[in-house]
C-alpha cells in the first residue's frame, strides 16, 4: 500500500513538474506499439486472436430472429460485411431523437428494443459485446472519424471529465494519458489512452469487454466511484476520446495485456 | 456458439512440416475463484486435447487449472497423406467439442 501510495504520488509530483497538454499529433501512438511482438502477433492472426471468437459469435446473433418483431439484424441492415463497414469508426454517434451521443452498444440495445422489441441485452453480457465486436470489426483499419458539429458540446463534457481530478488519489485521467505516457507505472509502460481497439480482448480480464469496463478499472484504480454502465458521464468520456484519436485506424478487436 | 478457431493449411507438400493452430472457447474457470458473496466458483476447465491424422494419434497434451481462457494450441506434424485432422477437447462436465480439418497432400 505505501510503495503504491509512494509511487502515485511520484506521479503525480511529475504530473505537476511536466505540465499539462495534450499530445501533438504527430505523437500520438496506439499502445499496440507499447505491446511486446508476441501479443502483437496474437492481435494480428484473425485465428490467433480470441476477439475472433466474438465476432463469429455476433455472426450467429446477427443472422438470429429475435423479439416480438421476430426480425434479425439481416432484415435491416443485412450483411454486417457490408452496412456495418466503417460504422464504428464514427461512434458515439449523435442521435438526433434523444439529442445526445449513442455509444455503439448504446446503439445496439436502442436497435433491439425498438426495432426487435426484444428486451435490452444487458451490460458487458456476451451477446451484447459479440454484436458489437461484429460490427466494430467491420471498421478495422479505418480511420476513427470525428467531425459531426453537435458532438461538439460532449466532446467538452466528456474533456472537463478527463482533466479532473477525482477520487481519494485526487487523480485526473490527463496526469497519466495526457502528462506521462510512455513512463511506467510500476511495470506497466502508461499508455496515451486511445481507444482504437474496444471492444478489445484483455488478457488480464481473461475474456473481451468494452471501452467502459477499462474506464471503471481505472476509475477504480483512481479510488473513484465508477460511473455506471451507459451513464451519460461514460458516453461524454468516449466521445472525447474517439474526437481525441480522430484519424487514428480502428483495430477491433485489439488485443491487450 | 462459436467454439474454436482452426488454422491448417488446405494444401501441403508431402514430407513438409506444418503448423496446426487451434483457438478454443472456453472459460478456464479454476477452481479457486469465489463470488462477492464468498461462494466458491467451481472448477470448469478443459483437462485435454488430442489431435488424430487419419485415425492416428499426432499430438495430446493435458490441460490444468493454469492454462489461461480460451486456450490457444499449436503443434506441427508432417504431411504424411491427404486426408482428415481431427481435434478434440474434453473437459469438466462432460465437456466435449471436436473439429476436423480436411488436408490434401500433394
Amino acid at each position: 500500500m505505501s510503495r503504491l501510495a509512494a509511487l502515485i504520488a511520484a506521479v503525480v509530483v511529475a504530473a505537476a513538474l511536466a505540465g499539462s497538454g495534450e499530445i501533438p499529433f504527430s505523437e500520438r501512438r496506439s499502445s499496440y506499439e507499447h505491446m511486446s511482438p508476441e501479443t502483437k502477433a496474437m492481435q494480428d492472426g484473425d485465428t490467433d486472436n480470441p476477439g475472433m471468437l466474438w465476432v463469429l459469435d455476433g455472426e450467429v446473433l446477427w443472422r438470429t430472429k429475435a423479439g416480438k418483431a421476430e426480425r434479425a439484424c439481416t432484415g435491416c441492415h443485412g450483411d454486417a460485411e457490408k452496412s456495418m463497414k466503417g460504422v464504428a469508426a464514427r461512434y458515439p454517434a449523435f442521435d438526433a431523437k434523444r439529442a445526445t451521443p449513442v455509444d455503439l452498444s448504446g446503439r445496439v440495445n436502442i436497435c433491439r428494443v425498438e426495432q426487435q422489441r426484444a428486451p435490452a441485452f444487458a451490460p458487458e453480457s456476451k451477446d451484447l459485446l459479440a454484436l458489437a465486436t461484429l460490427i466494430a470489426r467491420q471498421s478495422r483499419g479505418l480511420p476513427i472519424e470525428s467531425d459531426d458539429e453537435r458532438l461538439k458540446p460532449f466532446i467538452e463534457a466528456g474533456r472537463t471529465i478527463f482533466n479532473r481530478r477525482q477520487g481519494q488519489l485526487d487523480l485526473a485521467c490527463a496526469q497519466c494519458h495526457d502528462d506521462n505516457w510512455g513512463q511506467k507505472l510500476a511495470g506497466i509502460t502508461l499508455p496515451q489512452g486511445h481507444p482504437t481497439g474496444y471492444p478489445l480482448y484483455r488478457l488480464e480480464w481473461q475474456t473481451l469487454g468494452s471501452l467502459q469496463r477499462r474506464l471503471r478499472n481505472c476509475m477504480i484504480g483512481m479510488r473513484a466511484e465508477p460511473h455506471a454502465y451507459g451513464s451519460p458521464e461514460f458516453v461524454a468520456l468516449e466521445t472525447f476520446l474517439m474526437w481525441r484519436a480522430r484519424g487514428m485506424a480502428m483495430e477491433s478487436p485489439a488485443v491487450r495485456p | 456458439m462459436a467454439r474454436a478457431l482452426i488454422n491448417a493449411p488446405a494444401k501441403a507438400r508431402r514430407g513438409a512440416v506444418i503448423e496446426i493452430k487451434t483457438l478454443l472457447s472456453h472459460v478456464m474457470e479454476t477452481g479457486f475463484r469465489f463470488t462477492s458473496t464468498g461462494e466458491s466458483v467451481p472448477r470448469d476447465i478443459i483437462t485435454a486435447f488430442a489431435a488424430t491424422y487419419n485415425g492416428e494419434e499426432i499430438f495430446r497434451a493435458q490441460l490444468f487449472p493454469a492454462v489461461a481462457a480460451n486456450p490457444f494450441i499449436t503443434f506441427h506434424t508432417v504431411a504424411t497423406e491427404s486426408g482428415m485432422i481431427e481435434l478434440k477437447w474434453t473437459g469438466d462436465n462432460g465437456y466435449s467439442a471436436t473439429e476436423q480439418v480436411r488436408i490434401t497432400v500433394e
